[in-house]
């Protein structure tokens, strides 16, 4: 599967913080209400990585994840993960930071496959 | 008329035991409010040493908070629930300060409907029973509740104070003492509703922890003397409750959102009336709480028969939506709640764009003259196509998205072709097409010629993605105890086999 997720500078400056601190780490786009629809950010092996699970980038050397049933809606997209100042709630490292992983799109006429 | 600002204490603290309890390791953060953009308060930073503290302090109350009468357990929901209605209004503006939704709303939705909710958990544990059967002439057997002991409870912090009710009201009911973490954007509510309620619950039955779900949330969920852990939250962390539940073999239930279908037939628009007139206000109810809804009705889907007239009517009242000073009771839309939620808000319509959908109204920040620093959307109607992430995902704020589908199978598809099952509304003045679809759509809650009515009697939860379990309706109760058969033998005979 080609690499759809890039990662700005200023959020891979946190994922490198957040290395320092928890070590290696991989995120997981997470769906649904409150701090949904936006990727979380976890140590490597403390989320348990699905069967069902798709690898579709790595960023920082921190492999993406996303479930398969969400990727249908992804086939064209390419993303890139960007970081702002905010209060977010869930169970993603950078909370503690006072700052949130966002996800920017771009839509592609062609798509990636 | 405009509500004052509340008051806050400069520093809260955690609940444990009955105390106020200052963090073990002495750290707190900043909670600003999203209405101005500024801190208002200091909230514990806590960790797993006041989870231990809180569970501890939890079990210790379980020793006689699981033996009270129903009758005693009913008496202190009562007085919670009377408490919580005498201080209405000021709990109102607390929490429309913490969380930014209009104080129209937290007047007259979420904190009555809080007092409700704590009364028909004190009644229903007063009427229910459990159940004896005749095995045979000699057998009784006897299905008997018992709590599960201590829970965790995790809040979201859309409504602060309803979700924690939610959650909260059953569990004590059926028994259990509970360790709650509140949102880390909205834990003020409830703890100022804590103070107005200290006295009167038994020390150590209700425990609030406050902290980062990382920190605090994650200590919770994976510690091994909480017996069962509620959640209410996205799908990702909802995952991770269930992965850190395997760990200790216990239950879960998970409320994770959804991408709710509302269905406008053809008949809606048979008669200029006022029913009609509530269809148009059941579309616009997208903006209800500005959208941060699990059950937002974020996908409109109308008759092409009907589609131009109808949505006509319905951008028009949309484009009547009062944005203002939540504070101001004519406000009818306030501001998102944090900052983060305002960019990806932001950042799927700028994906709507991109996907070519057509934008019929809104689509932008509003700038809140009386708030320039606060996280203000315009409601946001799009128009597009069901394989659209617009159509897909949830945004949690102010935008919905309309298509248009030809006749009822094609509705049905487009109604349950989603990867959630939450709620859905159906509007139509055929009771026989009413039927097909109340049992067609794959939701826990069709609400039919309504829209976002939450009585405590009606049971709420997710098909699909969208969760396990349920909240609401004394079914409730059973998500927070066991079920014991105790069979009796009045034979005096042996088996015989040995």
């Amino acid at each position: 599967m080609p690499d759809r997720v890039q990662i700005t500078e200023a959020a891979a400056e946190v994922v490198r913080q957040l290395k320092a601190s928890h070590g290696s780490l991989m995120f997981h786009l997470s769906g649904g209400c409150c701090d949904g629809s936006a990727p979380m950010c976890f140590a490597e092996g403390d989320f348990m990585v699905g069967s069902r699970d798709l690898q579709i980038g790595t960023i920082e050397g921190c492999p993406f994840y996303i479930a398969a049933d969400t990727f249908t809606y992804y086939k064209n997209s390419a993303i890139t993960i960007d970081v702002t100042k905010g209060r977010g709630a869930s169970f993603s490292l950078e909370i503690p930071l006072g700052v949130r992983f966002l996800m920017r799109s771009e839509i592609l006429e062609a798509g990636l496959e | 008329m405009k509500y004052p600002k509340p008051t806050f204490k400069a520093r809260y603290e955690n609940f444990i035991g009955g105390q106020w309890t200052a963090p073990v390791d002495g750290q707190y953060f900043d909670n600003p409010s999203p209405i101005d953009g500024a801190n208002f308060c200091e909230i514990p930073r806590s960790n797993e040493k006041d989870i231990d503290l809180a569970v501890k302090a939890a079990w210790t109350a379980a020793a006689s908070w699981t033996k009270t009468s129903a009758s005693e357990r009913s008496r202190i929901l009562n007085k919670i629930a009377d408490r919580i209605e005498e201080n209405l209004p000021m709990l109102a503006a607390v929490e429309t300060w913490e969380n930014g939704k209009a104080i129209r709303e937290t007047l007259n939705a979420d904190l009555p409907l809080a007092v409700d909710h704590f009364r028909y958990f004190a009644s229903v544990i007063r009427s229910e029973s459990g159940d004896i059967s005749d095995i045979n002439a000699d057998t009784v057997s006897m299905e008997v509740h018992e709590p599960l002991g201590v829970v965790g409870q995790i809040i979201p912090w859309n409504f602060p104070i309803l979700m924690a009710t939610w959650k909260v009201a059953p569990a004590l009911a059926a028994g259990n003492c509970i360790v709650l973490k509140p949102a880390e954007q909205t834990p003020t509510s409830i703890l100022v509703l804590m103070e107005l309620i200290e006295d009167l619950l038994p020390a150590g039955v209700l425990n609030i922890v406050n902290g980062f779900g990382p920190e605090a949330g994650k200590p919770l969920a994976t510690h091994p003397d909480i017996k069962k852990v509620a959640f209410t939250g996205e799908t990702t962390t909802g995952r991770l409750i269930m992965q850190y539940a395997s760990e200790n073999i216990i239950p879960v239930t998970l409320e994770l959102g959804g991408k709710s279908p509302n269905v406008f037939h053809k008949s809606v628009m048979a008669e200029d009336d006022a029913f009609l007139n509530k269809a148009i206000e059941g579309f616009v109810l997208f903006a209800l709480n500005q959208g941060e809804v699990c059950t937002c009705p974020s996908r409109a889907l109308i008759h092409e028969d009907i589609y131009e007239a109808f949505i006509a009517k319905c951008i028009e009242r949309v484009k009547a939506i009062k944005l203002g000073d939540p504070l101001d009771d004519s406000t009818m839309m306030g501001a998102q709640a944090s900052n983060d939620q305002f960019e990806k808000i932001l950042s799927y319509i700028d994906i709507g764009k991109k996907e070519g959908a057509e934008l019929l109204t809104g689509g932008d920040a509003f700038e809140n003259p009386s708030y320039p620093d606060g996280h203000y959307m315009q409601p946001t109607v799009f128009k597009g196509t069901n394989d659209m992430r617009i159509f897909q995902e949830e945004i949690f704020g102010p935008v919905v998205s309309v298509t248009t589908f030809k006749d009822d199978d094609d509705a049905l598809e487009i109604a349950n072709d989603t990867l959630y099952g939450l709620g859905a509304g159906v509007w139509t003045r055929d009771v026989h097409q009413m039927q097909k679809f109340s049992r067609g759509i794959q939701a826990g809650r069709v609400w039919c010629n309504c829209y976002h009515d939450y009585p405590a009697h009606a049971s709420f939860g997710g098909y699909k993605k969208s969760g396990i379990g349920r909240e609401n309706h004394k079914m409730m109760l059973n998500h927070y105890r066991h079920t014991k058969n105790v069979l009796v033998s009045y034979s005096q005979d042996a088996l015989g086999f040995f």
